[in-house]
Parts: C-alpha cells; structure tokens; sequence
C-alpha cells in the first residue's frame, strides 16, 4: 500500500509539472543556501583552526606582569619577572612538558651591503623551533654551545631573506644588527601570515643569551613558551606552572600572579566558539528560507487539495481510507521536500565551490551540514504537507463527489 | 436477503429548518434482484442511495449489508465495505481523468491490496465484459460518454461486489447509449448480479424486474414487473 501510495504521489506531480517544480524551488534554495552558507561558515573556522595550531601545538606561553581587573599596570610582558633560571625550573620540575623555549625580543635595523631592514631580533634556545613550528629550509639552527658562547650567529625568516640579501645566497653572510656583525647560518621555511595578519616570516632568531647580554643588556625573559605533551595534560602544565611560579617568585597567599600564563588551547576554544556563531548566523539565515520554502509546500498542497475534491471524492467512494488519502497526500509533499533537497544539495555543493572559486573564500562542505539540510528538507515536506494532507482525507465522500 | 433495511431515518439540519430526508425505511433486496428505485428530486431516493451506499449513515434503524451490519460502523470500515460489497456507478461517471480505463478499472483494487499484476488481469477481463477490451488504454476524454459509462459499470465489476448501485447511470447519456447501458445492466443481473438502480425516468425504471416508488422520504409503492 505504501508504495501504491508514492506512485499515485508522483503520478500526482506529474500531472502538474510546473506547478511541483516551483513549489520544489523553495526547498532547493533553501537547502542549497543552507549548505553553503554553513560551508562558508565552517571554512572561516578551519582557516582561523589552521592558523592557531600553526603557532604551534599544546603551546602554553608565560609572561611576566600580571592582568589585573583594577589600578594602572604596566602592559603585559614589560616587568622583569621571569628569569632564565624560571625557564629551566620549568622544563626541570614539571611533568608533561616536552620542549621550554624562553626568548626575548627587540626590533633593531639590520644591515647587509647597502640594505637595510627593520625587524624583530628574537633570542631564545633551539627548541623554539619544535615550540612555535618553525622549520629550517637552508643551512642549520644554532646549537646550544653557540647560547654557552653568546655566539653571534642568526637564523632568518624568508621575508628578512628577500629584502636584505635579494639574490644573494644569505648563508654564510655576515649582517649588522645594532652594527654588531651576525653571520647568517640558516634561513627558515615560510610560515606566511599568522590569524592577526602578522607575517610570521620577518624575523631574526639568534641565540638567547646572544640578545639578552649582546642587543638587549638584560637578564630576564618576556617570554617562556611550554610545550606539552599532549592536549590532555595541557590544563594541569599550566596549573602546575602558576604553582612552581609563585612559590619560585616568592608570592604569599592573596598576592596576584606577577605573570601570565596562557594556553594557545584557550584561544582556540574561543575562536571556535566564535566562528560556529558566525556559522550558526549564516545558516539559520539560510534556514529561514527553508521554513519559507516549506510554506510554499503547504500553499501548494492546500491548493491541490481543493482542485482534487472531486478526485479524493471519487477514491474515497471506491474504498480509500482516511489512510489512503493521507499518505497519499503526505507522499507528494514529502517528494517535493526530498526531491528539492537533493537538488537543492547539489546547488550548495556549486554555490560552496563556486564562491571558492570566484570570491576566493575558503570553504568546507561538512557532512553533518548535508544531512540535516536533507533530513530538514524531508521534515519541512512532512510537518507541512500534513495540514492539508489531514484536511483531504477528512473530506466527506457525498460533499466531495459533488464538488464542481 | 442481501439488503435489509429496517425503519431507516435521516434527519438534516438546514439552518434553521430540520428535514427529513428519509422517515422509516424498511426494504428487502435480495440476491440477484434487479431493483429501481424511483421518485421525483426531494423524495429521498439519493439520500437513501448514499446510505445503501455506506456513503453516508442512517440517522436511526438498522441497516444489514451482505449480512453485515453497516448502520453504525465507522468512516475507515464503511470504506473497506464499500470497497468490497458495492459497485459504484454514478451518473457522470466519476472516473479519473489522468487514468487509462484500465487504470480507472483497476483503481477499487488499489485499496483491496491486490498486487498490480492480478489488478491489471481482472480489469483487463471486466473491461471485456462491457466490451471495451479494445479501448483500455484510452483516457476518458478519448471515448464517448456510453464508452465512459461502461468503463465506470467495468469498474463497479471489477472486486465483484455484492450490489451494483447506479445513480441515474443513463442521465448523462443519449437515448441508444443509455439503452445500450440498460442492456449491460440486465445482462449483469442475468448472470445473478443484484443491481439497484435509482432514476427519475419511467422508461429506465421499465427495465427493472422490481421498481421501488418514493415521495416525500417514505416508499408509497412497490411492484414487480
């Protein structure tokens, strides 16, 4: 029976080809807006995904000075907390810590010939590297006998590369920076722009104690980035670290941390937290027009009711049964809904490549968003062909084979 | 007896006014019969056909179908009766106009659950028994209005009901289709069908082996030819 149903459905919409085709238009924009804009959503959150983890993975970073709620504080970073014995206490004393990077940073110009480039110059320790996700391309990275020797030694971004050296191979050249010579033993992969739209690759890195006690005359860090072991632990290293930190600085109870420690994984969490907004936005925008695309299901069917009075009349005369007419009903309905979804899939699909196409966005076409679309679909076909469905098949037999 | 009715009233409620349609009917058929029922508009005789029909329920009295009671039941099981004991055939035919005649024919079928191949057999042989066996794939609007009116008695046929009910089955037609219909329908009754049949014309009552006369919701007369 039910499937003596769906063939006198779909003989129903043949029947009125145009007619069914507009009403499934409804659906398909529907669907299809609703599956590219969640795409356009979904390819916000996994460009901002990439660029966070590209910082580096399970990367907890310490800074001296303390956010405080009240009074007037110096910005983050610019008191002289953490010291490189703080560093190492860290790697030392803390479980689930796999790599400690201190460093400190200055921009200083540097010169090679008759070019000069202003810059970030970075101390830290060769760690950094596996920390923060750089690679070296050409030449190697400083060891830690060139940090014991304050060596002057510098490994390059490829931005720094291009605008000092041009076509010059920069290996095994000496630059300037402060007018301190600094020969060049590596240059690094390119990174490109982080997710604030900084270029990750316009930087100098030379060893630690280099900065410190060469460039910058200082004996304490701005930075300790931690890396953890895994995901899981992260929130413990970090606990553990405040721990160590205070009792190593000497902090009673009731006095604020004199630094900072934040976890790259709460700054991802927010930012997913931001783009599935962003993504919830666009896709119950698209969703209206489907509820919108469902109303013009019911119009329809209200309409095809009352044309087929006489038709319902006459089947109900020869023995249809409220069922009967019902699932008849529902089935167009539901057809239209199904058939417009999956049409309406496959103009997401476009519209989703079509906009990386031609805008340039990145987008990701999920699954999930394809399958709620079409299960949407298949209920906006149901919830509202089911009015006019009911009201068809409650027509009394006498009234409807008398209807004109 | 294959239809008794015993004391049947309908009442109406027009606005203000209460009418009734029918006020107590009581009726034998019984099998094999081939009755007309006959009187001028507003006697009764649709309101009483709807209800023999199980197309409609008797305000009071008792109703036995094939030996089923039928006054009372619900709209769901008055369908499945409907479906099994009666052949409609309605004076404008009431055939579906998207369907080929063997679709329309096979249609009583689609309800009693036969699988499309026995459905298309049994139309196919009830089509032939009008002799319309050269027209099955034919839509309505592509045959005359006797054609149509033997496609509609083929489908009345076709789950082999107890009764054959035809309303006014020759109102819509000519003079010779309409005696071509008669004749299909004593034929039928010859084969031991019971046929009722409702109209307003003497002539068409004149083929009746029993003619049933009503006015005003009660029978005032019945004879046998």
């Amino acid at each position: 029976m039910f499937w003596e149903s769906v063939l006198i459905a779909l003989d129903g919409l043949k029947a009125n080809k145009l007619r069914a085709f507009l009403t499934m238009l409804g659906i398909i924009i529907g669907v299809g807006a609703v599956i590219a804009m969640v795409s356009i959503g979904m390819g916000v959150r996994q460009k901002v995904e990439t660029s966070i983890a590209g910082l580096g993975s399970n990367l907890i970073i310490v800074m001296p000075g303390a956010t405080t709620p009240s009074g007037v504080r110096l910005a983050a970073g610019s008191s002289t907390t953490l010291t490189n014995a703080d560093a190492r206490a860290i790697g030392r004393e803390i479980a689930g810590v796999s790599a400690v990077a201190p460093s400190v940073q200055r921009s200083y110009q540097l010169v090679y010939g008759n070019q000069n480039w202003t810059t970030n110059i970075l101390g830290t320790t060769p760690e950094y590297l596996d920390v923060r996700n750089f690679a070296v391309a050409a030449g190697t990275c400083f060891t830690n006998q060139d940090i014991d020797t304050r060596a002057r030694v510098a490994v390059i971004g490829k931005t720094v590369a291009d605008n000092l050296f041009g076509d010059v191979s920069p290996l095994g050249q000496t630059m300037r920076i402060n007018k301190a010579p600094f020969r060049v033993i590596g240059v690094l992969e390119a990174k490109g722009q982080s997710s604030m739209g900084q270029d990750q690759d316009d930087i100098v890195i030379v060893p630690l104690t280099t900065a410190q006690e060469r460039l910058l005359g200082v004996t304490w860090l701005q930075n300790i980035n931690v890396q953890a072991d895994n995901p899981e632990v992260i929130d413990k290293v970090q606990e553990d670290i405040t721990v160590l930190l205070r009792a190593r600085h000497r902090l009673q109870s009731g006095v604020p941390d004199n630094f900072t420690v934040r976890n790259l994984a709460a700054v991802m969490a927010t930012a997913q937290e931001t783009t599935g907004t962003i993504t919830l936005l666009l896709g119950n925008i698209a969703a209206i027009s489907l509820v919108v695309g469902g109303i013009g299901i019911m119009n329809i069917m209200l309409v095809s009711v009352t044309e087929r009075t006489r038709e319902i009349g006459i089947r109900k005369a020869l023995g249809a049964t409220f069922n009967n007419i019902l699932l008849q009903f529902l089935i167009e309905a539901i057809v239209i809904g199904v058939t417009g979804g999956f049409i309406g899939i496959g103009l997401g699909l476009a519209g989703s490549y079509a906009i990386s196409y031609f805008a340039g966005w990145n987008t990701v076409v999920s699954p999930l968003s394809i399958i709620i679309a079409f299960v949407f679909s298949v209920m906006i076909g149901l919830f509202f062909g089911l009015y006019p469905a009911r009201k068809a098949a409650l027509l009394d037999p006498i009234e409807a084979l008398r209807y004109e | 007896m294959t239809i008794v009715l015993r004391d049947i009233t309908k009442v109406y409620q027009m606005g203000d006014n209460i009418v009734n349609a029918l006020a107590g009917v009581s009726l034998d058929v019984a099998a094999g019969e081939f009755t007309a029922i006959m009187g001028p508009s507003g006697s009764g005789k649709s309101t009483l056909m709807n209800i023999l029909g199980c197309l409609d329920r008797p305000t009071s009295g008792s109703y036995s179908l094939d030996g089923e009671g039928v006054a009372k039941l619900s709209d769901d099981a008055l369908a499945v009766i409907r479906n099994r004991k009666i052949g409609f055939v309605f004076q404008s035919f009431n055939l579906l106009p998207r369907m080929s005649a063997l679709q329309n024919v096979a249609l009583p079928m689609v309800y009693a659950g036969a699988d499309r191949h026995s459905r298309l057999e049994k139309a196919a042989h009830a089509l032939a028994l009008v002799g319309l066996s050269d027209r099955q794939h034919h839509k309505p609007n592509e045959l005359s209005g006797g054609q149509r009116q033997r496609v509609a008695i083929a489908r009345s046929l076709v789950n082999d009901p107890a009764i054959i009910m035809a309303d006014e089955p020759t109102g819509n037609l000519d003079t010779k289709s309409g005696n071509e219909i008669m004749e299909i329908f004593r034929d039928l009754n010859n084969q031991g069908r019971t046929v009722v049949l409702i109209t307003h014309e003497p002539d068409i009552a004149a083929c009746a082996k029993r003619v049933v006369h009503m006015r005003d919701g009660k029978i005032t007369r019945d004879e046998r030819n």
